[in-house]
């Protein structure tokens, strides 16, 4: 029995109204549980003072150097006693889960076990950055639940300048426009950077994430420093039957209002079946015994839209593959950035292919690790040495589908122009 | 002290051994999915296999008891296994769609909602609060808590032009992510800086580095080595504080909420976008927030009428002008609302492309 819980007036308000409330479950645990109790009077402090109480500190596990957020409470009386003494402590533990995020109820029971016995039985599913956040351990409980965890098959995520905790979509698990194994690539490629990420000794962190097609369910493409998105470069596959399903159900208006106009590059038309075009790139998918909708898929370029309004009828193609983009990040320092294609596409399908993947990302943390300044994301230092050193420096090609258009400033040196136009040749005769 | 137990550097699990069968069995080879109603996906594979999924929300912040209702739902009724999505919720998945009704009543009865799928409000992505941010101006959990009660009916239905992603973040970091609507703690007066403490508490080589606008320089103060910002500079982004707790930023009355509209990172039909300032100025009204709850549920309303089917919230607000969308929803336009950061004037309107 804990001891008597503290008088919770606005904490009180959010166990009302229908969805789930943390409030409850928090009041559960502090039944039996000294720190919940305290952690739930600090918490009610925050919000009659709006004000936050938690400051960082140093505790870790031996052999790592990150992966715990201490917290230690600065709620102090005039002697600098703890108000809220049981909770003074409150470190959380990120640990890493597999791709995907899919559990069996005895894992998440063993979890949850643990973190009953040396912690507060508070754990988020999941932080931002895709850990299982077992939230409030003291400090010395926070190696004996590591390596109950540990033995359970679980390893500590990142925290600090080091690789991150990647995250995956559900991908080939259960959707049909997964381009690619995205929980083989995550694994593949975060397994390779463990002592980065548990030894944090790189300018700033370093995330991946791994989407299996440009709808972008990890939203990869802002959130990491390397952003792996799955592609295809061949025609959009197509099914008469479930195409013509799909019409009997929505009808002319949707097709032409919600699906070509949508087209953002006009890629798509309606057509009399006997006359879409049979040359090369052109695909198409029947709507009803005379009509078809016709693909140029050339001009397509793989938004998705289509594919997501009228799925099974369309489906990503045969030819698939991941295009990868880098120095996407948050607000600091130069404000939100999105990751820029680096490379347009690679397969990644043979072991060969996601070492190629391993490759790559082993070359940019290099090229990172020695050029970054101090707390500078990949993203801002694209942004202060330019693309193509970048590129230089991690040792890939340039390619047209970098940018969105040429520079249209003329302050540029160009007297390497012929060597350059002499590569741009060499290039395009490498790729025929 | 503890005998040293060396780490087993296990990294990333194999998530083979916690799929459930079929997903398993029908790896990558999944052919199409509808929606029987709102919170059920149905996925067929090639071969004609079928599994449901079941999605409920969560509040994200668990006690190992509501885990443990969460995985008796699991084992009586959809065979052992649960995912939990990006934004907290958790999906059943079964392969006997009679299973699915039972499941969907045995989570009501707990009171988890069913829904987030399609064309919903899905449950609000968000960041640690008062938790156990050391830097947070308001609190996470409680905030979503108050919204998403709000928004439930938006959860559980699917009449939303498009899908609709919320974040909240509690403070201008934003580890919320971008959304449709960001909720994101705005600071609008400078770090006041106890000068006894920064000596002791902050390289200050590295607080004057981090600082984005180069408004903070050290100085003596009072004979001991402190900071000093040039006020007029300073755009209260808060990033020296992390490095440097004594140049406290957050401020109980001066910490306002703002709202942001139009982010999202899907590449369906728009490039992906970030979310754009829409209001601020919002109080830190805990416990539940009732003017963001306002301003969030009126934009949402707006866009729910005026928004064509497949338009995202970037979309609409791309084919109607942020003019129209000041109009539409009645938020004041201010100078605020002008970017004057690096790179700004390509935000500046350079044409006659004006809708009367």
């Amino acid at each position: 029995m804990a001891k008597k819980q503290h008088d919770t007036p606005m904490l009180d308000e959010l166990e009302s109204g229908p969805w789930p409330s943390f409030v409850t479950g928090l009041k559960r645990l502090a039944n039996d549980n000294d720190m919940m109790v305290d952690l739930m009077g600090q918490l009610e402090t925050s919000y009659a003072t709006k004000k936050g109480y938690w400051k960082g500190g140093t505790v870790g596990v031996f052999g790592y150097g990150g992966g715990v957020i201490p917290r230690f409470s600065e709620l102090k009386d005039e002697n600098e006693k703890h108000v809220y003494p049981d909770a003074a402590e409150f470190h959380t533990l990120r640990i890493q889960p597999a791709a995907g995020m899919h559990y069996t109820t005895d894992l998440l029971r063993k979890m949850a076990d643990v973190w009953e016995r040396h912690g507060s039985g508070l754990i988020a599913f999941h932080g931002q950055s895709g850990d299982i956040m077992f939230q409030g351990a003291t400090t010395a409980n926070v190696q004996p639940a590591f390596d109950e965890l540990n033995e359970m098959g679980f390893d500590m995520g990142g925290a600090g300048p080091a690789v991150r905790t990647s995250m995956s979509c559900v991908g080939a698990a259960r959707c049909e426009q997964s381009c690619f194994d995205e929980a083989k690539a995550l694994r593949t490629v975060v397994n390779n950077f463990l002592d980065d990420m548990h030894r944090p000794a790189l300018p700033y962190k370093f995330k991946f994430k791994f989407s299996g097609c440009p709808n972008d369910c990890v939203n990869s493409i802002q959130r990491s420093d390397m952003a792996t998105i799955g592609t295809w470069r061949d025609s959009i596959q197509t099914d008469d039957v479930l195409g013509k399903k799909w019409f009997a159900k929505h009808g002319m208006d949707e097709l032409v209002n919600d699906v070509i106009s949508r087209c953002p590059t006009k890629a798509l038309s309606l057509k009399n079946t006997k006359d879409v075009s049979t040359v090369e790139g052109i695909s198409s998918v029947a709507i009803n015994d005379t009509q078809s909708m016709q693909i140029e898929n050339h001009s397509c370029v793989r938004c998705m839209h289509c594919i997501n309004v009228m799925t099974g009828a369309l489906a990503p193609g045969k030819d698939k593959g991941v295009t990868v983009l880098m120095g996407g990040k948050s607000v600091l320092k130069i404000g939100t950035s999105l990751g820029t294609v680096i490379v347009p596409f690679m397969k990644l399908e043979s072991d060969e292919d996601f070492d190629a993947l391993n490759q790559l990302a082993q070359d940019t943390i290099d090229f990172f690790a020695e050029n970054a300044l101090e707390h500078e994301r990949t993203g801002e230092m694209i942004d202060r040495i330019g693309l193509v050193n970048f590129l230089e420096g991690i040792g890939r090609d340039i390619d047209a589908t970098m940018v969105l258009q040429p520079r249209a400033n003329p302050y540029v040196r160009t007297d390497g122009w012929d060597e350059e136009v002499e590569k741009a040749n060499q290039r395009k005769a490498n790729a025929a | 002290m503890t005998e040293m137990r060396e780490p087993i550097e296990s990294g990333v699990p194999d998530h083979v051994q916690y799929l459930h069968p079929m997903m398993k069995k029908n790896y990558g080879s999944w052919k199409y999915h509808d929606r029987p109603r709102p919170g059920v996906l149905h996925h067929v594979a090639h071969n004609g296999d079928e599994i449901w999924t079941v999605r409920a929300g969560t509040q994200r912040q668990m006690d190992v008891y509501t885990i443990r209702t969460l995985c008796d739902i699991a084992d009586n009724f959809a065979d052992g296994y649960v995912r939990f999505t990006t934004r907290s919720n958790i999906e059943y998945m079964v392969t006997d769609e009679s299973k699915v009704a039972p499941l969907i009543a045995e989570l009501g009865k707990h009171g988890f909602p069913i829904g987030g799928t399609g064309n919903s409000v899905s449950m609000i992505s968000h960041t640690q609060g008062f938790l156990h941010c050391d830097i947070p101006g308001t609190d996470a959990s409680g905030v979503v808590k108050a919204l998403m009660d709000e928004l439930y009916d938006e959860f559980i239905h699917e009449e939303m032009p498009n899908r609709v992603k919320l974040s909240t973040s509690c403070c201008e970091i934003n580890c919320g992510g971008q959304a449709d609507i960001a909720i994101i703690m705005q600071h609008t007066k400078p770090p006041k800086i106890n000068h006894d403490l920064v000596a002791n508490a902050c390289e200050r080589p590295t607080v004057v580095a981090r600082c984005p606008v180069a408004a903070i320089r050290p100085a003596l103060v009072n004979g001991k080595p402190s900071l000093e910002i040039d006020e007029s500079k300073c755009m209260c982004c808060g990033a020296c504080f992390p490095p440097c707790p004594p140049m406290q930023i957050n401020d109980p009355e001066f910490s306002k909420i703002a709202i942001w509209v139009g982010g999202k990172n899907s590449n369906a039909r728009l490039r992906p976008t970030f979310h754009k300032l829409v209001a601020s100025g919002l109080p830190n009204n805990a416990p539940r927030w009732p003017e963001v709850g306002a301003v969030v549920k009126n934009i949402l309303r707006v866009y729910k009428t005026d928004a064509k089917p497949w338009e995202r919230m970037s979309d609409w607000v791309d084919r109607i002008g942020w003019p129209q969308f000041f109009e539409k929803t009645g938020l004041p336009f201010t100078k605020y609302h002008i970017d004057d950061w690096r790179g700004a004037r390509a935000t500046l309107n350079a044409s006659t492309h004006i809708r009367f």
